[in-house]
């Protein structure tokens, strides 16, 4: 009797959670339907069903050239992720296993770095890369996108290494073991981890700013964050193919938020919500 | 001599990290603060000088700006407003047992990961689009008269687009806060005899009430800043109706070429940036010491 009721009820709560489900990822949804259409079905009124045509991804690479921005995107945010970790590592590893005093006080300092609203520096910063001719490059942007993660980079490291117990190393010296070999052997396979989550929350940050990739650029380092906003103007309709290059454009990073969920919530907490 | 020589060793690791975010906090600063001093606009870059407050009082008295504080304040107020509400809802809701679990959540989550541009440009034609949107097609079904979302709901309308996009973010921290709460602990309560809303308001809420403030000050911070979903669908209009503080100092700056008008907006926008900066810095300080 009581397991027939919590069945019912099981699938009541089921049947609503899948109900708000849809309704949340429906304009991603139909965002995909919309891709697969041709441009007189996109704008004659809801169907679910498309034609399953390809010619707007073939068109989105052919006509506007998908492939610049979509490589614009991947190097800049690797890249900017990549230079954070070198930057970030090191420094992590120095407050998570030699803290002194005022370890917490940088690692609060640090943080509020990220609070500084972009607008506050955009004249300055448009300024200087106007004449250095770091405007519209890839390497200016990857160094903006760099600093403004950075933090955010050093604070899950250092979660993260924060964990690895201290005793292993004090093992470690016991039998014999020099820095370099507690370094090697022993601390980086269990950093590992820590370091992969990090890496792949903040190439889904970085994928995804848009007021810096938006004013720093204009056509020949645009990412797809530039690439997308370019379709915005009003005139012709195209929604096929806008759908095609967003479908695209959002496909890789979707799944691999996917497979970050958590650390998502641990990364963008500063560690408060595990 | 071991122990100074690591000493040394850690400080020369953590150089490039502090060294590199000074340079960045202080700079660019430093150059806004100067340049809100400054009459200086790049259409005519001969007639530089020294400002004053001009720049501040310019700023001060023009009406867009306290249109832009408003608009500012409703936005960050209204996404916070339904995705801490929403939020709570939807981790009470996925918190019980469902089929398929798994593919909810990564329904659910997913629009966090959508480009700003996208989730933005998605809504304005898709979804809100006056002729050949979803919600046209669902108005005209019931026979009702399609509403013209970005003209006659402007601030509204981006309003829904970010709480689509924070929605999931929310939802995602308190799911996982909620989940650490101790099974033992509800089921004495239910025990007890606390019926729903006694265990959600004297267990549930208290328990997640320091997610609750991660939630808002994360998302606070980022709220302030919003720009892009501003910029391809209603570009700040009609008018001023939804530009705000980050989108008028855009405007000013590189619409206007006013260099000094907004550096005087950005050394505001940093202030109130500052304002909720140190909310947020006492919040996660405090946690830190546990």
């Amino acid at each position: 009797m009581a397991r027939s009721i919590s069945t019912r009820r099981k699938i009541i709560v089921t049947l609503a959670a899948w109900g708000v489900a849809f309704v949340i990822f429906f304009p991603i949804l139909y965002m995909l339907i919309t891709s697969l259409k041709t441009e007189a079905e996109a704008i004659a009124g809801i169907s679910l069903i498309p034609s399953f045509t390809f010619e707007n991804y073939v068109e989105v690479q052919t006509q506007r050239d998908y492939f610049k921005p979509f490589l614009n995107s991947v190097i800049i945010s690797v890249g900017s992720t990549l230079v954070a970790l070198l930057i970030a590592v090191p420094a992590a590893w120095s407050m998570a296993f030699s803290p002194t005093r005022r370890t917490k006080d940088i690692l609060m300092w640090m943080l509020s770095t990220k609070m500084m609203p972009a607008v506050g520096v955009l004249v300055p910063l448009f300024l200087i890369f106007r004449d250095t001719g770091l405007l519209d490059t890839r390497v200016g942007l990857t160094l903006v996108l760099t600093l403004v993660n950075l933090p955010i980079v050093v604070w899950m490291l250092y979660t993260y290494f924060r964990e690895i117990p201290g005793e292993i190393l004090e093992a470690a010296r016991m039998d014999g073991a020099s820095l370099a070999g507690e370094i090697i052997y022993v601390l980086t396979p269990m950093a590992v981890p820590g370091i992969a989550s990090t890496m792949l929350l903040n190439i889904i940050l970085a994928w995804n700013e848009a007021f810096w990739t938006l004013r720093l650029t204009t056509s020949s380092a645009a990412p797809l964050t530039a690439f997308i906003a370019s379709f915005s103007s009003p005139q012709g309709l195209f929604w096929a193919k806008l759908s095609a290059a967003s479908t695209l454009a959002i496909a890789p990073i979707l799944i691999m938020g996917w497979f970050s969920q958590r650390q998502l919530v641990r990364g963008l907490t500063f560690g408060a919500v595990k | 001599m071991a122990t100074k020589q690591t000493r040394t060793l850690a400080r020369l690791m953590m150089a490039p990290a502090v060294i590199l975010l000074l340079i960045w906090m202080i700079v660019p600063l430093s150059m806004t603060i100067w340049y809100s001093f400054q009459n200086y606009n790049l259409l005519n870059p001969m007639t530089r000088g020294f400002a004053g407050f001009f720049n501040y009082e310019y700023f001060y008295t023009d009406p867009a700006f306290f249109q832009a504080i408003s608009n500012t304040l409703i936005l960050v107020l209204g996404v916070l407003a339904i995705t801490v509400i929403g939020g709570i809802l939807l981790a009470l809701l996925l918190d019980q047992p469902i089929f398929g679990q798994g593919i909810v959540r990564i329904l659910i989550i997913s629009p966090f990961f959508v480009m700003p541009p996208v989730a933005a440009l998605v809504w304005k034609n898709m979804i809100m689009h006056p002729g050949y949107g979803v919600l046209a097609d669902i108005s005209r079904f019931f026979g009702l008269q399609p509403v013209d979302w970005f003209a006659q709901f402007p601030l509204t309308s981006i309003i829904i687009i970010v709480a689509w996009q924070w929605l999931p973010f929310a939802t995602l921290i308190l799911l996982t806060a909620l989940q650490s709460l101790d099974e033992e602990q509800k089921e004495a309560a239910e025990m007890d005899g606390a019926n729903f809303l006694n265990r959600f308001w004297y267990l549930t809420l208290p328990h997640l009430a320091r997610a609750i403030t991660v939630v808002i000050l994360i998302q606070t911070i980022f709220l302030l800043a919003v720009y892009a979903e501003i910029l391809v669908t209603t570009n700040g209009g009609p008018g001023y109706a939804s530009t705000n503080l980050a989108f008028l100092i855009y405007r000013t700056a590189l619409l206007s070429y006013d260099v000094g008008g907004a550096s005087a907006g950005g050394v505001i926008a940093v202030i109130l940036a500052n304002i909720v900066a140190i909310f947020l810095m006492r919040a996660v300080g405090r946690n830190l010491d546990r």
